[in-house]
């Protein structure tokens, strides 16, 4: 027996086949009938929920060590030193703003986040394209396989493969330098760095990418294609009129799941690489934070740069989203 | 057609640009000295197999452990994950049920909030994981992602099977287990997936929790040896080199370190590639 199908169904919250009638009946109930019921259910989420509380909940309210000079050694553990630690207001978030390394990971991370909008979130959508015109199941399967597969890689991977392809030892230069040629310092040059980080990001994650496009192109009706055929209108009309907006509403999911995100550019990809290539283009603010807070012991300063990522992301987000709703989009979530 | 060249062009490339750089580090893993010296460093022509860069790292020391340490994070995370998000997924499938919105709430708010980096680090410590392996498991145990899509799944168990069961007198955790587990088989596999990936992947993490060499997990050792080793200056997160040998680690030993690493990915993803497709629609559903 297969897997029961999967249609996307947004909004929705009642199963198939429950029949309507019976609801206003079970909430009549009493809540202890109810508990009764229901609390083989609540037991099968506590843990769950435990572990979020822990690990999750309580960092985000511990974030409030942002307004203190959080010191661990006046404390026998954090919470103890959280407890003695003297409140200083907004004065690491004064300091902060006062830093130019701050705002040289704040424009990095833009710059970054801009130039991966350009240059990477389009081929997914391409390459979705692409492999929806191969007639051949075989090699389509085949392709999908071969790109999806370094998705699952780690970025220590990614970044070694990079370095032995085309670092200082790797397979490019040792072919140049055979070749009479001065090798191209390509893993440990600042200026063409952002062209880097893209590089790895699209070779990790182009085909992964595509899948959600692979999946909103097989829902759009054949007959569309055959009719406009039919019209004559030529491949790039019917990709125009047919296929972009069919692809629309996940294009601008994910564009607003990405602008919410556009202060995360990704961290263990940068902290991997920042001595390689300096701290001038390496630094983007997840990595501030880290350096700031366990590096260098400035807990406040580092909880506060944490908290202003957070505070604006949610903003970010909050804010996409509702452009997406004046737009007659769905967004990330619905209205109600 | 005239695009045809070019899409085949394409895809031809494509599919170069991931199997190039993984041929050529197993064909160097697998090369002698002397392979290695004649190609003036990574080999794309086999010339023979030469298993001892195999051999060394697999005779004790460094990466013996860290492949030891990553696997049983791996398994123990991967089941403790599996098995709590299941449970929470199913505990939040039946609208209706007590406290369901707000419950949901709490799980999805999730998305939205994040904990900073110092606060996290700070709770783990104080809760004395630090340099203890249970700080690569418990911080990331549950993926709200990965408890959407199986719930999106259980929503789509036909009610009629749950409530004849339930007539039947079973339990809900005998129809979780009999009844809507074997249903959702595809969807188990997929994020069970996802979840040993991530453990397997996990670096970061080690970074910072992390301080003694005999529990670090293979990522941390294999930066430690490509990465650190490629540049000596670098510092910062990069350990300093924790011999497995007693001379520095040829390329084949490094390479055949990145093999070790990759391998775990390439062995179970075939296995699981076909229910991608279905599992990134289910994904793609609001909770």
């Amino acid at each position: 027996m297969s897997a029961p199908s999967v249609t996307p169904t947004p909004g929705r919250e009642t199963p198939a086949g429950r029949p309507p009638p019976r609801r206003p009946r079970r909430n009549r109930r009493t809540l202890r009938a109810r508990l009764r019921r229901d609390w083989p259910l609540l037991a099968m989420a506590a843990p769950a929920a435990a572990l979020l509380l822990v690990f999750h909940y309580l960092p985000t309210l511990g974030n409030i060590i942002a307004f203190q000079d959080y010191n661990p050694f006046v404390g026998d553990d954090p919470l103890d030193a959280f407890l003695n630690s003297e409140w200083i207001g907004f004065g690491n978030f004064e300091a902060l703003f006062r830093d130019p390394a701050f705002w040289d990971a704040v424009r990095n991370t833009l710059t970054i986040t801009a130039f991966q909008l350009v240059f990477f979130f389009p081929l997914p959508i391409m390459l979705a394209i692409l492999l929806n015109s191969i007639v051949s199941g075989r090699v389509r399967g085949f392709v999908q396989s071969v790109v999806y597969l370094p998705h699952f890689f780690s970025w220590v991977l990614v970044v070694t493969f990079f370095v032995q392809m085309f670092g200082g030892a790797g397979l490019l230069a040792q072919e140049m330098r055979q070749a009479g040629l001065e090798p191209w310092e390509i893993m440990t040059n600042p200026d063409t760095f952002i062209v880097l980080v893209t590089a790895e990001s699209v070779w990790k994650d182009l085909g992964w990418g595509a899948i959600v496009f692979l999946a909103a192109l097989s829902a759009i009706d054949p007959n569309l294609y055959e009719a406009a055929a039919a019209d004559g209108a030529g491949r790039w009309r019917r990709l125009w009129h047919i296929t972009l907006p069919g692809l629309r509403p996940v294009i601008v999911l994910l564009l607003i799941m990405r602008l919410g995100d556009a202060l995360s550019v990704g961290f263990e990809q940068f902290i991997l690489q920042r001595e390689a290539v300096g701290r001038e283009a390496a630094e983007v603010l997840d990595t501030f934070v880290y350096y700031q807070a366990i590096s260098t012991q400035q807990w406040g300063l580092g909880a506060a740069a944490g908290l202003f990522k957070a505070v604006v992301g949610l903003a970010l987000i909050l804010t996409a989203n509702k452009i997406a709703h004046r737009l007659g989009e769905q967004g990330v979530y619905s209205k109600s | 057609m005239p695009g045809t060249l070019a899409k085949a062009v394409a895809l031809t490339l494509l599919v170069a640009a991931v199997l190039v750089p993984l041929w050529a580090v197993l064909v160097t893993s697998l090369a002698s000295r002397g392979t290695i010296d004649d190609a003036g460093g990574m080999v794309m022509v086999p010339r023979e197999i030469d298993p001892s860069a195999y051999i060394t790292i697999f005779s004790g020391g460094d990466v013996t452990r860290a492949v030891w340490i990553s696997t049983l994070v791996t398994v123990l995370g991967t089941t403790l994950s599996l098995v709590l998000t299941v449970l929470a997924a199913y505990g939040l499938s039946r609208p209706g049920s007590v406290a369901h919105r707000g419950l949901l709430f709490y799980f999805l708010l999730t998305f939205l909030i994040f904990p900073g980096l110092v606060p996290s680090y700070l709770v783990v410590t104080g809760l004395g994981l630090k340099d203890n392996i249970w700080s690569l498991i418990l911080p990331s145990a549950i993926s709200v992602f990965n408890l959407v899509v199986i719930r999106a799944f259980f929503m789509n168990v036909p009610a009629e099977l749950l409530d004849s069961a339930r007539i039947d007198g079973a339990g809900e955790l005998r129809i979780l287990t009999r009844i809507v587990l074997p249903l959702s088989r595809a969807v188990i596999a997929v994020v069970g997936l996802f979840y040993a990936v991530g453990y397997w992947n996990a670096y970061f993490n080690a970074v910072l929790y992390i301080d003694s060499n005999d529990k670090f997990p293979i990522q941390r050792v294999l930066q430690s040896y490509i990465l650190a080793g490629q540049s000596p200056n670098v510092s910062g997160t990069a350990v300093s080199l924790p011999g497995v040998t007693a001379y520095p680690p040829t390329l084949a030993v490094k390479m055949a370190v990145v093999v070790v690493t990759v391998i775990p990915a390439v062995i179970i993803y075939p296995f699981v590639q076909r229910h991608f497709t279905k599992g990134m629609i289910t994904g793609a559903v609001k909770g």
